[in-house]
């Protein structure tokens, strides 16, 4: 009937992008990232006008619940780890599309009983078939989920309605199974309707590194091999693993954030400039720049590995990873990782990049510190014993905390004659400013239902860092204990000496 | 906070950089500079709003109060820095007797380099805003026609003195309906024939709302009566059943539609540091509220006008 809107203006930029009619299903709804992020985030997305006003939403668990109880826990976790503002007027808006059904993944009768609902919020809520499936849930059970979507009829659109499947890390354990978990989702769901959630792509600051590499002329120029002498990646959590053991152990450093949030950090660094921003292009980049990362050849060398010990951190005696509860005594997964992987094109050749990251580390911090080489001469040199890094200035972006961006470079110390001293320059999203911008997901959430992909990596994105990051667990599993590192520390020995083979050392950051 | 009495802009800004240094925080990341015109009724209230927008937007907060009616020439200043408002800055000043006349030399050593000047006025913005010593400075200038006692004049009047870069909040105000306006429009409909706009009296954001529809649809548009508060309904007359939009208590609205169940959508009013916050987000002419200022130019023509449902407009 109509084909155009005309209430909509390319130019009319404070309009924004409202999710369609929609209904979105949760399977694993009782878990700590529905409550803490999800459904927060949903109401956030509500409360910011983002959602259509009969959005519905459908928690899936083994849980005995009634719509109403099932309503008052979304309540209540969405109070407490809401953004914005908690109004009670947006609220009863959102619980009005609330439902819950209760089941097994395993029982046919539960979907169903989903399908059942489903229908009814199209026709009672006018959801119109739209349906985005959130697996919160283990990825053993992404198989069974997408089989009984499939059974069920609910991955087919027919009334012409769309169906979108998320998924969050991890995204297999190596390069096998993440192919065999691509081939069991993409069976039922087509490349395209299946969304890999890396909340760390939405945050706002990974976001503003392409607008500060491609939107202005200061940093392009020496992003590099000419100027940079290389790039230390960063993401560390002064946290153990508290209480994920079940989840952690087997999986470990590399696997949980490595695979993922590194080695996507360090293409969004490293890519040349996508034609455009939409996801098609950003996309290609991305993966030309995986295609081009080489391991060192000797592993030992150029990789290390820990376990954080008993000790102290900030003042708080803490547990070693074999103390803590639910890990196996000799267990050997890594609580610390760092590799060194190098880029083979004219940009990077030469470049190394130094990925680590790690548990019960000094402090939690995740930034991209691009190290340039020194200036190749220092007039000053002779008169100057303070810093052996002078003159080799660093651009570091901070992804979290207090985002923004760093400069770092040598200043003349006042009162001196030729004394200098390195001096950072800073800009802050201001602390406030950032608890205004939106959470990742929100971010992410909105762009499913809007069915737009550029912050998801597809299938061949993860595929190929697992392709990278296969060789070296398949060395380390061959190693026996991880080497142990002291809590509130920045790792093990052989992190030191892995930079100190380069003749190198890690930023403090 | 720091009083400064018979001061001039330049020991302001010392005094701020001093106060900066003690805190060993220069004044860096700040965004813009935000100046605001207003009189000791309006001050207040606006100062809040504008600090409740600066934990979004950190800025230095320029607060001009005119003083005519002083016996002096002198100028006054109240300075905060940083802490619990926020990490922008704040300077009240009063320009008592001449000087309430050179608003702009005051101003001019306090304005942060190399980032954009936004001028508010909360109450009584000169009828172009972009000219006089305020204006000329200022790449944004947002006015607040829902101050005034006529809001149509007002609104009439900033119309005519129009530059790109001006804005008015009673426009910001009426975001969220056209958000939920647009998006009812995204799907499927009837022809939309006509429309009216249902508000409590004359108000700015009813008459721009109503403009907007009509110049966008090409409708003829009516701005009805109602009980308020504020907009409390917008109705879209189709060849089929109408779409109506109610909202009878400033809050929470309801959509009803055809084959749609009806439903309800949080819409509230906005107070005026959210206004702001949304306002200083973008500060390229809103190219929008302009052509939607011209389309009000017909209200005196006939096609619009207040509280009287409106002929059929002849070309559609």
């Amino acid at each position: 009937m109509t084909e155009r809107n005309p209430l909509r203006d390319r130019r009319d930029l404070r309009l924004p992008r409202v999710a369609g009619p929609s209904a979105m299903v949760i399977f694993g709804v009782t878990g700590d990232l529905a409550r803490k992020k999800v459904m927060p985030a949903i109401y956030d997305l509500a409360n910011r006008g983002l959602l259509p006003p009969n959005f519905a939403l459908v928690g899936f668990a083994r849980q005995d619940y009634e719509d109403q109880d099932f309503a008052k826990t979304v309540h209540d976790a969405v109070s407490e780890h809401c953004r914005t503002e908690f109004h009670e007027d947006v609220w009863d808006q959102l619980s009005e599309g609330i439902r819950y059904v209760r089941g097994d993944l395993n029982d046919p009768e539960a979907f169903q009983e989903l399908h059942r609902v489903l229908n009814e919020l199209d026709q009672d809520r006018g959801t119109g078939g739209n349906h985005a499936y959130y697996f919160s849930i283990p990825p053993r059970f992404f198989s069974v989920v997408t089989q009984q979507l499939q059974k069920a009829g609910l991955a087919a659109s027919d009334s012409g309605g769309w169906n979108r499947v998320i998924i969050e890390k991890p995204f297999g354990h190596d390069l096998k199974s993440a192919q065999e978990l691509n081939r069991v989702v993409d069976s039922v769901f087509p490349p395209d309707s299946v969304f890999r959630i890396d909340h760390y792509l939405g945050k706002e600051t990974v976001q503003n590194l392409l607008a500060i590499r491609f939107a202005n002329n200061l940093y392009e120029p020496i992003w590099n091999n000419n100027f940079v002498d290389s790039v230390q990646i960063t993401m560390a959590e002064d946290i153990g693993i508290g209480s994920r053991a079940g989840y952690y152990d087997g999986i470990g450093a590399a696997r949980d954030v490595i695979q993922n949030h590194l080695i996507q950090l360090l293409a969004l660094v490293a890519m040349e400039e996508p034609s455009g921003f939409g996801a098609e292009s950003v996309r290609m980049e991305k993966e030309k720049v995986l295609r081009s990362m080489i391991l060192p050849d000797d592993l030992d060398r150029h990789t290390a590995r820990g376990q954080y010990a008993a000790g102290w951190q900030a003042g708080v005696e803490v547990k070693g990873y074999l103390q803590e509860d639910g890990i196996p005594p000799d267990s050997t997964t890594e609580t610390f990782a760092a590799i060194r992987i190098d880029i083979e094109n004219r940009r990077w050749a030469g470049v190394p990049f130094y990925l680590r990251t790690g548990k019960r580390l000094g402090r939690r911090v995740t930034e991209v510190a691009v190290i340039l080489k020194r200036a190749p001469h220092l007039p000053y040199s002779d008169s100057n014993s303070e810093a052996k890094d002078l003159g080799s200035n660093a651009i570091v972006f901070r992804i979290q905390p207090d985002e923004g961006m760093t400069v770092r470079f040598a200043s003349k110390v006042p009162g001196t004659v030729r004394e200098l001293r390195n001096v950072t320059m800073d800009f802050q999203y201001g602390e406030s400013f950032t608890q205004s911008s939106p959470e990742a997901y929100e971010r992410l959430i909105l762009d499913v239902l809007l069915g737009e992909p550029p912050l998801f990596p597809r299938h061949e994105e993860v595929e190929l860092s697992w392709r990278i990051l296969d060789p070296v667990l398949a060395h380390w599993a061959k190693q026996g204990q991880p080497e142990q590192y002291s809590s509130g520390g920045w790792g093990p020995p052989s992190a030191y000496r892995m930079m100190s083979n380069d003749g190198r050392s890690w930023r403090r950051p | 906070m720091i009083r400064l009495e018979n001061t001039t802009g330049n020991d302001i800004a010392s005094e701020i950089s001093v106060l900066r240094r003690r805190m060993g925080a220069p004044a860096t990341g700040m965004v813009m500079t935000l100046l605001v015109l207003a009189d000791e009724t309006s001050q207040a209230d606006a100062t809040l709003a504008a600090t409740q927008a600066a934990h979004e937007h950190p800025m230095r907060i320029l607060v001009l109060i005119p003083r005519p009616d002083s016996q002096f020439d002198r100028l006054d200043a109240e300075i905060s820095v940083g802490g619990e408002d926020g990490p922008g800055e704040v300077v009240v000043m009063r320009l008592r007797g001449a000087l309430a006349q050179h608003a702009g030399s005051v101003a001019i050593p306090l304005l942060l380099s190399d980032t954009p000047i936004v001028a508010w006025w909360p109450h009584d913005a000169p009828g172009v805003p972009q000219e006089g010593d305020i204006g000329t400075h200022s790449a944004r200038r947002i006015t607040n026609a829902m101050s005034e006692s006529d809001q149509i004049a007002a609104l009439k009047k900033y119309a005519e003195g129009y530059r790109p870069g001006d804005t008015d909040l009673a426009w910001t105000q009426i975001t969220s309906w056209r958000t939920l306006l647009a998006s009812t429009l995204d799907a499927d409909h009837h022809q939309i024939m006509g429309a009216e706009v249902h508000v409590l009296w004359a108000t700015a954001a009813a008459n721009l709302l109503a403009a907007w529809l009509g110049s966008r649809l090409n409708i003829p548009v009516s701005v009805v009566e109602s009980d308020g508060p504020g907009i409390t309904q917008v109705r879209l007359i189709t060849t089929d059943a109408d779409i109506t939009i109610e909202r009878p208590d400033g809050k929470v609205a309801t959509l009803r539609r055809q084959g749609m169940p009806p439903a309800t959508i949080a819409l509230p009013r906005k107070d005026w540091g959210e206004l702001m916050s949304e306002e200083l987000r973008r500060l390229d002419p809103d190219e929008i509220y302009g052509e939607t200022l011209r389309a009000l130019d017909e209200v005196g023509q006939g096609s619009l006008s207040l509280g009287v449902v409106i002929e059929e407009n002849d070309n559609v």
